[in-house]
C-alpha cells in the first residue's frame, strides 16, 4: 500500500503548497492594492489614529483634534469658526471622507507623506506616536472675518487676493456649514451631513461659491472689455470720445441694447463709460473688437481654465462659440459669459498689479511636525493680460468709478481705491433676482496689497448697477480695510 | 545524530531512539512561544502585561506536561512532533481568541444586535483541557489501535447518526451543523470525521481485495461488484444529503475527499480516483444548481468586493483586506483590525487575524505547522505495519489536510468559502476536542509502528542446532 500512500503524501503537499502560493499572492503581490482598497476601513482608521496636523492662518491653527472614545477612530477633527473657514479648510469626516485642503494635503496632515519619512523613523526609534504636519495658508484672518461677517445671512461669496503675489487673503462663501458637525462617525454627524446635501438644503451650504460657482459677471466684465480695447489699440486715449451711438442696436438684430437709467453714454470717453457703466459703449466695443480678440483677452485674465489653488476652481467661461450679438452681450458680462468670484478678483488684481497676473494660491508652506518647512510655494506669474502703461490707464478709470461713479460706497479715506460694480441679469428674460457684483483693489505706496471680488445672489429690491454699489461694495471695502490694517501693523 | 542521518524512515527494527526527550524540549518551546505571544498582544492592546498571563502560562504548561507524561508512559515510541505542534497551535489559538475578545468593535457589534458579548478565551481554555483529557483517555484506554477494527459497523452507524442529527436542530448562520442542548452546542461533523475514518479503514481492509480485483472492466474502468460498492455509494449519497439538508459544504467536501483517498490507498487503483472525482463533481454541480446558499458562496468567491455594492456578506472582502494590510511582516499581535470581519473573526476567519497581525511570514509558518502534522501522519501511515493502521493513519491525515485546505483556501479566497474551522486554532469546542482525539490516535499508531520488534527469546531449539556433534 506504500505507493498510493506516497502519492497521497504528494497530494497533501500540493494542497499545502497551493495555500502557501495563494498566501504569497495576496500578502505580497496584491498586498498594496488590498491595503489601499477604497473599502479598506484601515485607511480611515489610520487617518484618525493620531491627531491630525493643523491648518494654520496668521500663525494660529484654525483646526484641531479631539480625542474620542470611538471604537474605530481615536481622534476627531474640530474646527474653530468652522462656517467661516469651511471654504478654505473643507472638511475631514470619519464617515464621509474629506475634501479641499483636508483631502489634498491629507498625507501631510496624517504624517504619512514620504517627505516625513525621516520624522517618522525618528519618532519610531524614540517611541513617540506619529504626528501630522501642518499646512500654513496665505489667508488673512481679519480679511476673512470681514468678508464672512459682511456677507452675513445673504447668499454670496468673497474672494480676495494679494495682487503682487497671488496669495489668497480671503475666501468666504455663504450660507456655510460647520465642518465640526460632520467630523465624526455618529448618527448625529451623518444626519447633519445628509441635511447639507443640495437636494435637502436648496441653499447648498457645502458649495464653495468663491471657487466653484460661476455667475454671469455683469458689468464688472467691462474692465476686461476695456483692457481688450486698450491692448488692441482701439482707443488709446481714455478721455477721448468713443464712436458710440446711443441707442445702439445689437448687430444682426433690431433690438437696441439698453443702458440702465438715463446716463450720458453717447460717444462717452472710456473713463465716463466705465464710471456710468454704459452698456452701449462696451457692447459696441466688444463687437468692434470681435469675438477672437475678446476671447484672447479674457483667456489672458484666466477665463476658460481651471486654477489649482491647490483646491480646484471651476473654469470661468468666455464662450468660444457664439454669434455676433452673443459676443456683444458677453462683452458686458451677460449671455453665456460666466465667472467665479476668484476669477473676477484675479481681473482686479491684474489691473492693480500693473498688468501682471499672479497665479492665485492659498498654501504658503507645508511644515513637518518638528517645524521644519518641507515645501514652500513661490509666487508665480500666470500671464500678462495688459501692458503696464495700459494697466495704469485702466487703474485711473477704475479709481474714477469709486471716486465719483457707481462705486462710491467703497471709498476709504486716505487710500486710493479702484473698483467696478456689476449687476448681472439672472434667469430667462431677467426673471430671477440679479447678482450684485463688486470688484476692487486698494493701492498704497508699494503697489496694491489687496484686490477683492464680492458677489451677492438674490438682491430682492435693488436692480441696476446701483445694486453692486449698495450691496457688494461695502463688503469689499471692509475686506480691503482689514488687509490694510494688518499691513500697517507690520 | 549520525544514526538519524543514515536512518531516514521511522521504520526500523534496530530499536530507534524513543525521542521522548526531543519531544519534551520542543514542548518547552511550544509553551514558551504562546506565552510570549500573549504578553506581546497584551502590551500592544493596553500597554500592560495581561492579568491572566501567569495562569495562562501555567495552564498551558500543565496541559503540555500531562500530555507529555502520558505519552512517555503509554506511547513511548510515538512520533515526537505531533504533541508539540498541537500544543503550539492550540496555545497560539488561545492567544488570538483572547486578543479578539478585547476587541471593542466585536463587543459593540454584539450589543447592537442585542446580545451580551462574552469572551471566548476562557471557554476555549476549558475545551482545550477537555481535549487534552480526551487525548490522555485515548492513549490510556486504547491499548492498541487495532482494537478499533472491531467497531467497524458500529462506527458507521454512529457516524451516520452524528451526521443526520443536526437536521433536527435549528440552523445557525445558514447552516444546520450544530446540535444545540441548552447553552451547549456541538458540531458533530468534527467527531464524525474520525469515526468515519475508522469505519472506512475497517471496511476497506476487509474488502480491498474484492474491490480491487473482483471487478468487471467497463469503458476502461474497473467497476466493482454491487455488494462491495454498496456501503460506499451509501456514504456518497449521505454526503450529498448533508450538503442539501444541512447546507454544510465543508463537511461534505471533507467526507468525500477522505473517502476517495482511502479507497485509492486500499485498492491501489487510480480508476477509483477518477470514479470518486466523477461522483463528487456530479453531486457538487447538481447541488450548486438549486441550492442558493451554495450559489451565494460561489458568487462571493468569484467577486468578493461585489458585496459592497449588492449588500451581501463582505466577510471575504474584509478577510482579503486584512491579509493585504498585514503584508509581509504583519502589524504585530493586537495591532491589526481583523475584527472588521465581524462575528466569525474568531472562528472561521481566525486565519485572517494571523495574516494581518503576523503577516505573510507568520501565516506561512502556521500553514507549515499544519503541513508538518500531515506529513508526520503520512509517515506514520508508511511506517505502520498493519493495513488497518495504515488506512486509519492516512485517513486521519488526509482528513486533517483537506480540512486545513478547505478552510484556509476559503478564507484566502482560493476556493469558495465552506465554513469549517482551523484545527486547534479556531474558537470552537467540538473542533478542539475532536482534533486532540485525532492526534491521540495518530500518536498511538505511530507508537505501534515505531516500537522495536521484541527480541526473539532464545529457544532451546536454537541451542540444539548449535551444538552439533559429529
Amino acid at each position: 500500500m506504500n505507493k498510493p500512500l506516497r502519492r497521497i503524501a504528494i497530494f497533501c503537499g500540493l494542497l499545502v503548497f497551493a495555500l502557501l502560493l495563494r498566501d504569497n499572492w495576496i500578502q505580497y503581490v496584491q498586498a498594496d492594492e488590498l491595503k489601499n482598497h477604497e473599502k479598506n476601513r484601515r485607511v480611515l482608521i489610520a487617518r484618525y489614529g493620531q491627531p491630525r496636523g493643523n491648518i494654520i492662518v496668521d500663525g494660529r491653527p484654525i483646526t484641531g483634534s479631539v480625542e474620542t472614545n470611538g471604537t474605530d477612530f481615536k481622534y476627531k477633527r474640530t474646527y474653530k469658526n468652522g462656517p467661516m473657514w469651511a471654504p478654505v479648510t473643507g472638511f475631514a469626516s470619519q464617515a464621509f471622507d474629506a475634501n479641499q485642503i483636508e483631502k489634498l494635503e491629507d498625507q501631510i496632515l496624517t504624517g504619512n507623506d514620504d517627505r516625513l519619512f525621516f520624522n517618522r523613523t525618528i519618532d519610531m526609534i524614540t517611541g513617540k506616536k506619529q504626528k501630522g504636519g501642518d499646512v500654513i495658508t496665505t489667508l488673512n484672518g481679519k480679511a476673512q472675518k470681514a468678508a464672512f461677517e459682511g456677507l452675513g445671512n445673504k447668499k454670496g461669496a468673497v474672494a480676495a487676493l494679494d495682487p503682487r503675489t497671488g496669495k489668497i487673503l480671503a475666501l468666504a462663501s455663504t450660507p456655510s456649514y460647520d465642518p465640526s458637525k460632520i467630523a465624526g462617525a455618529s448618527k448625529k454627524d451623518s444626519d447633519a451631513y445628509n441635511a447639507l446635501k443640495p437636494d435637502v438644503d436648496k441653499d447648498d451650504p457645502m458649495l464653495n461659491r468663491a471657487l466653484r460657482q460661476t455667475y454671469p459677471p455683469g458689468s464688472t466684465f467691462k474692465v476686461v472689455t476695456a483692457a481688450a480695447a486698450l491692448e488692441n489699440g482701439k482707443y488709446a486715449d481714455i478721455d477721448g470720445p468713443t464712436n458710440s451711438p446711443d441707442p445702439w442696436k445689437l448687430p444682426l438684430s433690431t433690438q437696441p441694447l439698453p443702458n440702465e437709467g438715463n446716463i450720458p453714454c453717447k460717444n462717452a470717453s472710456l473713463r465716463q463709460a466705465l464710471r456710468y457703466s454704459c452698456n452701449t459703449v462696451f457692447g459696441k466695443l466688444g463687437d468692434d473688437l470681435g469675438k477672437d480678440k475678446m476671447l484672447e483677452e479674457a483667456e489672458k485674465f484666466g477665463f476658460n481654465k481651471e486654477v489649482l489653488t491647490p483646491v480646484r476652481t471651476n473654469a470661468s467661461v468666455y464662450p468660444e462659440k457664439m454669434d455676433q450679438p452673443g459676443n456683444a452681450m458677453s462683452a458686458i458680462g451677460q449671455f453665456d459669459n460666466r465667472a467665479t468670484p476668484l476669477q473676477m478678483a484675479m481681473v482686479a488684481a491684474a489691473v492693480a498689479n500693473d498688468g501682471k497676473l499672479m497665479k492665485p494660491y492659498m498654501i504658503d508652506s507645508l511644515r513637518a511636525p518638528n517645524l521644519n518647512t518641507i515645501e514652500q510655494t513661490d509666487p508665480e506669474q500666470m500671464s500678462q493680460p495688459l501692458s503696464s502703461e495700459n494697466a495704469q490707464k485702466l487703474q485711473s478709470m477704475m479709481e474714477t468709478v469709486v471716486k465719483e461713479g457707481t462705486g462710491t460706497s467703497a471709498q476709504i479715506p486716505g487710500v486710493t481705491v479702484g473698483g467696478k460694480t456689476g449687476t448681472a441679469q439672472h434667469g430667462v428674460a431677467n426673471s430671477k433676482n440679479p447678482y450684485a457684483w463688486f470688484i476692487s483693489y486698494a493701492k498704497g505706496d508699494d503697489g496694491s496689497p489687496v484686490a477683492v471680488a464680492v458677489v451677492i445672489e438674490g438682491s430682492d429690491t435693488l436692480r441696476g448697477d446701483i445694486a453692486g454699489g449698495k450691496l457688494a461694495a461695502p463688503i469689499a471695502k471692509s475686506v480691503m480695510q482689514a488687509v490694510l490694517e494688518t499691513q500697517s501693523d507690520k | 545524530m549520525s544514526s538519524s542521518t543514515t536512518n531516514t524512515t521511522t521504520i526500523s527494527t534496530a530499536g530507534p531512539p524513543s525521542r521522548r526527550n526531543t519531544e519534551l524540549a520542543m514542548l518547552v518551546f511550544a509553551v514558551i512561544i504562546p506565552v510570549f505571544a500573549y504578553a506581546n498582544a497584551g502590551l500592544a492592546l493596553s500597554d500592560e502585561m495581561p492579568s491572566g498571563m501567569l495562569s495562562y502560562g501555567i495552564g498551558l504548561g500543565l496541559l503540555a506536561a500531562v500530555g507529555h507524561l502520558v505519552v512517555r508512559k503509554f506511547a513511548p515510541y510515538a512520533d515526537p512532533l505531533l504533541l508539540p505542534i498541537a500544543t503550539l497551535l492550540n496555545g497560539l489559538g488561545l492567544v488570538l481568541i483572547w486578543r479578539l475578545d478585547q476587541s471593542k468593535r466585536l463587543a459593540q457589534r454584539a450589543e447592537s444586535i442585542g446580545q451580551v458579548f462574552a469572551p471566548s478565551a476562557p471557554n476555549q481554555l476549558i475545551y482545550s483541557a477537555l481535549g487534552v483529557a480526551l487525548f490522555v483517555g485515548v492513549l490510556i484506554l486504547l491499548k492498541d489501535h487495532r482494537l478499533l477494527q472491531r467497531y467497524t459497523y458500529i462506527s458507521m452507524v454512529v457516524a451516520l447518526i452524528l451526521l443526520i442529527l443536526p437536521v433536527f436542530f435549528p440552523p445557525r448562520f445558514g447552516a444546520r451543523i450544530w446540535i444545540t442542548l441548552g447553552s451547549f452546542s456541538i458540531q458533530p461533523g468534527e467527531f464524525a470525521k474520525i469515526i468515519i475514518a475508522v469505519f472506512f479503514s475497517g471496511y476497506l481492509m476487509v474488502k480491498r481485495d474484492a474491490l480491487a480485483l473482483a471487478s468487471r472492466r467497463f469503458m476502461g474502468l474497473y467497476l466493482p461488484r454491487g455488494r462491495d460498492l454498496g456501503p460506499i455509494l451509501v456514504v456518497w449519497a449521505i454526503s450529498i444529503l448533508i450538503l442539501v439538508f444541512e447546507t454544510d459544504l465543508g463537511t461534505s467536501l471533507l467526507f468525500f475527499g477522505l473517502f476517495v483517498v482511502m479507497l485509492y490507498v486500499a485498492t491501489e487503483r487510480t480508476s477509483w480516483i477518477v470514479f470518486g472525482l466523477l461522483m463528487s463533481a456530479v453531486g457538487a454541480v447538481g447541488v450548486a444548481t438549486f441550492e442558493p446558499h451554495v450559489q451565494q458562496r460561489v458568487d462571493a468567491w468569484l467577486d468578493p468586493f461585489a458585496a459592497f455594492k449588492t449588500g451581501g456578506s463582505d466577510q471575504i472582502a474584509q478577510a482579503m483586506m486584512a491579509f493585504g494590510s498585514g503584508g509581509v511582516f504583519g502589524t504585530g499581535l493586537g495591532q491589526g483590525n481583523s475584527d472588521l470581519i465581524g462575528f466569525a473573526a474568531n472562528s472561521d476567519f481566525i486565519l485572517a487575524t494571523i495574516g494581518e497581525e503576523l503577516g505573510l511570514a507568520g501565516t506561512m509558518a502556521i500553514l507549515l505547522l499544519y503541513g508538518l502534522i500531515v506529513e508526520r501522519g503520512v509517515r506514520t501511515a508508511l511506517a505502520a505495519r498493519d493495513p488497518f493502521g495504515k488506512l486509519l493513519a492516512i485517513g486521519l491525515s488526509a482528513a486533517f489536510a483537506i480540512q486545513v485546505f478547505v478552510v484556509a483556501g476559503g478564507v484566502m479566497g482560493l476556493i469558495p468559502l465552506t465554513g469549517m474551522t482551523m484545527p486547534f486554532i479556531a474558537q470552537g469546542g467540538s473542533s478542539v476536542i475532536a482534533n486532540w482525539a485525532l492526534v491521540a490516535i495518530l500518536i498511538k499508531i505511530s507508537d505501534t509502528a515505531r516500537r522495536p520488534a521484541p527480541t526473539p527469546a532464545p529457544t532451546t531449539d536454537a541451542e540444539m542446532t548449535q551444538v552439533v556433534r559429529p
